[in-house]
């Protein structure tokens, strides 16, 4: 028999060690997982793993997929330790998209240095607004905000639906449900010739390094802390709760906007009806696995990003459903909140010995 | 709009509200023990998918809704181990147990999209189904409705005059109180989270085998979410749940009832519908703080150990 006796105190060591126990668990169930399907496991989790960044093109499509999931996350990061239940990230993610989107589609075939500037800020503005309206319901209704920002992404997603239909459809694209192309001014440019690096990589790291700034240098930041640690200290310490719930979602909000609006300007160049593979939803597994700091968040957006890889590659060489990218993210999840348990738990094997040896 | 037309209307608001129905009753259940599952999505989906395989292999309907509440269980428990088991934050394994589950489901299903089967058919109890407005509502649907009725007329009275009942509402609002006097704490729980596993399970089978009838990857579309925030604005009460699935029923149909009445309305405008209104019912009936501290089961959503 198995008995959970507690630590009395968090083990620092086993919170950096759960992340990296619940990867190779998920390794080695997928592998079983595979070989249950009749493949071989050893080369199906190198097809999934290894061979997406086998070459200067993967590597590149890894950084390109992971920057959306890491601007989501490093956000996500900021909500949840202020205890800020944010699930809205897609939601904010497609908002972004789609009011960059728009913005984009009125300068036509202007030129102009700021048209991107204004394109990319109006995603952030679109995906904040998004999310502070979420905050806004939580903090002057009470309405929670796990359920009304996931409302919030069905909703963003009809909207988008709705408008890359109707008013942002290419005139001339043939009744298609895309919008027209955005001119070369209102494209993120590249950053290394010849692969799809676009600079909104750099969105990411900086925005990873500004939130680390934020949390750890800032007054804001340790509000936030002390608000998620213990919502009754902060009170009695004379922090605004209300403001503290307003300022994490709408960090939060608007990094998933510019996620969005970087999507649409860099790698996919137009709105179209499916401008997120999920990368919001991914994005609260990765603030998780990155135990809420910029560094691992960092690690884990790459490993997200892998895995999105491996499954559309499992896909064409497997034969695989590409649901099975969700299937890992499930499973890593699952795994890290099991291992979690090791932080404020010691896992004893009762036996009959023990049990003697206590005097019971 | 003539007779006939909201006799329909009523016939299948019910007949899109029992889906709802049943999930929140089970989800319900488990909240009053005090453990929040936000994996009814991913329970749902996989009751749906694992019940239409059943039934479309073997042609049984029943197989197939045996094994879909199954499934419900089985992937509750999966989030029973790992939220109570080794006590876990309940409100991120819920969201792992949705994230698994839409997976798992999709990979399942793959090769089975789309293929048609013979669904559930209604049953039309004569006479009754006769009555005029009312009677198809409740009187021409199928058998899952009729035991959907049958459900929420146990659960309620279950809460309200019975002694497990109150065992279940002792566990949630306060575990080490219940704890003290003997009662099985976490057998309890459990036993709630399986309950609403099974609940989840059929409303996803009804979803594949006689609402829709086919499986499509994600087909819950939300629901699970709509009846974990149905709960929340029912008070944890299974008349007001009743009430409320319905009214979301009535409002996941509006594109019929548009169409009777003769005026065109984007398609994605109104797909939007049962999710805005889902918020904006939430904000109203949340936002008295008192009233609704009052009604959430004290110990909702935080870890209970044993002698820790």
């Amino acid at each position: 028999m198995i008995k959970l006796v507690p630590r009395g105190e968090r083990s620092r060591a086993m919170a950096y060690m759960s992340p990296v126990f619940a990867g190779m668990l998920t390794l080695l169930t997928g592998g079983i997982f595979f070989a249950t399907l009749g493949l071989d496991p050893l080369h199906a989790l190198s097809v999934f793993l290894i061979a997406p960044v086998s070459d200067i093109y993967g590597i590149a499509e890894l950084c390109v997929k992971a920057a959306p999931i890491m601007l989501c996350a490093v956000g996500l990061a900021v909500a949840f330790k202020a205890q800020v239940w944010n699930i809205g990230a897609e939601g904010q993610l497609l908002m972004g998209g789609l009011v960059g989107s728009a913005v984009a589609l009125q300068f036509g075939e202007a030129e102009g240095f700021w048209i991107l500037p204004t394109v990319l800020i109006s995603g952030m503005i679109g995906g904040g607004l998004w999310g502070l309206l979420a905050a806004w319901l939580k903090t002057r209704f009470n309405a929670n905000e796990i359920l009304t920002t996931i409302m919030f992404n069905y909703i963003a997603l009809y909207l988008l639906l709705y408008f890359v239909h109707g008013a942002l459809k290419d005139p001339d694209g043939y009744g298609f449900p895309e919008s027209a192309l955005f001119s070369d001014a209102a494209t993120l440019p590249i950053l290394i010739e010849d692969t799809r690096i676009h600079i909104g990589i750099l969105f990411a790291l900086f925005a990873s390094v500004s939130i680390w700034v934020l949390m750890q240098r800032s007054f804001i930041g340790f509000q936030i802390k002390v608000l998620g640690a213990d919502a009754n200290a902060a009170k009695l310490a004379g922090f605004k709760h209300k403001h503290l719930v307003w300022i994490a979602m709408v960090i939060s909000a608007a990094l998933a906007g510019l996620a969005g609006a970087s999507e649409v300007t860099g790698p996919i160049g137009q709105l179209i009806p499916s401008i997120s593979p999920g990368y919001g939803y991914a994005a609260i597994i990765v603030a998780f696995l990155g135990r809420l700091h910029p560094i691992g968040i960092l690690f884990a957006s790459i490993l997200m990003a892998l895995i999105y890889m491996g499954g559309e590659l499992a896909q064409i060489e497997l034969n695989l459903p590409l649901a099975v990218t969700a299937l890992f993210q499930g499973m890593l999840l699952f795994y890290l909140l099991a291992c979690d348990v090791l932080i404020n738990f010691r896992i004893k094997l009762k036996t009959a010995a023990t049990n003697a040896a206590m005097g019971n | 709009m003539d007779i006939d037309l909201i006799t329909n209307i009523l016939y299948a608001m019910v007949r899109t509200g029992t889906p709802l129905l049943i999930v929140a009753l089970g989800e319900m259940v488990c909240e009053k023990s005090g453990v929040l599952n936000l994996g009814q999505e991913g329970m749902m989906l996989m009751g749906a998918v694992i019940g239409f395989i059943a039934t479309l292999t073997t042609g049984s309907l029943l197989l197939g809704f045996i094994l879909a509440i199954l499934s419900g269980v089985i992937m509750s428990m999966l989030f029973a181990g790992i939220a109570l088991g080794l006590n876990a934050n309940q409100v991120a394994t819920g969201l792992a147990l949705t994230i698994f589950g839409t997976g798992l489901s999709a990979f399942i299903g793959a090769d089975f999209v789309g293929q048609p089967i013979d669904g559930l058919n209604p049953y039309a109890i004569p006479l009754l189904s006769e009555i005029p407005l009312i009677g198809k509502m409740l009187f021409a649907q199928d058998l899952i409705v009729y035991l959907s009725f049958g459900l929420f007329a146990v659960i309620y009275w279950f809460f309200k005059s019975s002694r497990a009942g109150l065992t279940v509402k002792a566990v949630g609002e306060n575990p080490h109180a219940a704890n003290v006097i003997g009662l099985p704490v976490m057998r309890t729980r459990y036993l709630a989270v399986a309950f609403g596993g099974a609940m989840a399970g059929l409303a996803g089978g009804y979803l594949s085998l006689a609402y829709t009838p086919l499986w499509t990857e994600n087909m819950t579309a939300g629901r699970g979410w709509i009846a974990l925030a149905l709960v929340v604005f029912a008070t944890w009460r299974a008349e007001r749940i009743i009430l409320g699935a319905y009214l979301f029923g009535l409002a996941s149909i509006l594109n019929l009832v548009a169409q009777g009445l003769g005026y065109p309305v984007s398609p994605n405008i109104l797909a939007m519908m049962p999710y805005a209104a889902t918020v904006m019912v939430l904000v109203m009936l949340s936002s008295n703080v008192v009233k609704s501290k009052m009604h959430t089961p004290m110990w909702l959503g935080k870890p209970f150990h044993p002698g820790g």
